[in-house]
């Protein structure tokens, strides 16, 4: 592991065992955020597929429905049908926090609430399978809303999600390991400017006994 | 804050959604699908937009820009010609950029 570029001494090191410190404590929150995360997206995107399946599979019915409706009816008489919508659908908007992402959260705001209202054009002229198409569509709204607040929620997290784990790994595998490497590095230059200097010291002594006395401590 | 939902597709596929309130905007010339959705999301007066499969792949730069936001949300549905399997495809991939590997779809 490469070591940082710093001045081996004792003040370098107590800073980077600070450092140390900090970097472990947020490794390990950022952690607990990841999985925390995770396990909220997998219950999400599960209910995503569900949703989606439903959805997918009643707009199909609802297009099966409409092809009916054409093949019995003129195309211009289909089309003024569809053309006036008595009710305006809105969607009432706020946000929800999940672990520090803003997800979506919508509420349908439907303009009627009288139940015939749904169908835009009189009885007279349309054909009975327009009715049934528009009753379908109509009742898979509410589930078609729910899709859009899910699946943009688990679009956010699993952006979230990415970016979570990157740092979470750029700190277990890089950060810690050259702060630990670096820390490493400057106690093992200190011993051994501490060992240089003791003998250092014991030579020098012994120099200058065998100058004063003749004499050596040491034999060798 | 009330906001209102978009749809946007060729004539056939969208045409019962604007019985039921939604606002519809018909494209039947995919080339022009990307400016059509930056026309509808320039007054950010609509919290979802629905698209069709098949435009909603051509527009990919054009949904670049909300990706990180909360809304609008863009949200792919079948629409007459069948369903492509885009927006299982679409699911499949956060699945796969979160965790790392596609678990819940493998099967």
């Amino acid at each position: 592991m490469d070591i940082m570029n710093v001045n081996p001494t004792r003040m370098q090191m107590t800073k980077l065992k600070r450092q140390l410190q900090t970097a472990k404590r947020g490794h390990k929150m950022l952690k607990d955020k990841r999985d925390e995360l995770m396990r909220r997206f997998i219950e999400l995107v599960q209910e995503n597929k569900r949703l989606r399946e439903k959805v997918e599979a009643e707009l199909e019915i609802c297009n099966a429905h409409f092809v009916n409706a054409s093949a019995v009816m003129n195309k211009k008489s289909l089309d003024s049908a569809m053309m006036s919508s008595k009710q305006q659908t809105g969607i009432e908007i706020g946000t929800r926090n999940i672990m520090s992402v803003d997800v979506p959260v919508f509420t349908a705001v439907s303009g009627s609430s009288d139940k015939g209202d749904i169908y835009p054009y009189g009885f007279a002229f349309t054909s009975f399978e327009l009715d049934d198409a528009v009753e379908a569509l109509e009742q898979l709204l509410p589930d078609m809303i729910r899709l859009a607040e899910i699946e943009k929620s688990c679009e956010l997290m699993s952006a979230e999600i990415e970016r979570t784990r990157r740092r979470v790994n750029s700190l277990e595998h890089v950060m810690i390991p050259r702060y630990e490497a670096t820390i490493k590095y400057i106690s093992m230059k200190l011993e051994e400017n501490d060992r240089s200097s003791r003998t250092r010291l014991m030579k020098v002594k012994d120099m200058l006994l065998e100058k004063a006395h003749h004499y050596s401590e040491h034999n060798y | 804050m009330a906001k209102g939902i978009a749809v946007i597709g060729d004539g056939e596929s969208i045409k019962g959604f604007g019985a039921v309130g939604l606002e519809t905007f018909v494209c039947n010339v995919p080339e022009e699908a990307p400016q059509l959705l930056k026309t509808v999301t320039e007054g950010d007066s609509y919290a979802v937009i629905y698209m069709t499969e098949e435009l909603f792949a051509l527009t990919e730069k054009e949904r670049e820009r909300f990706a990180e936001r909360a809304f609008p949300a863009v949200i792919p549905l079948p629409g007459v010609k069948g369903n492509t399997g885009a927006g299982m495809r679409r699911l499949s991939g956060f699945v796969e950029k979160a965790v790392g590997s596609d678990i819940l779809f493998k099967n």
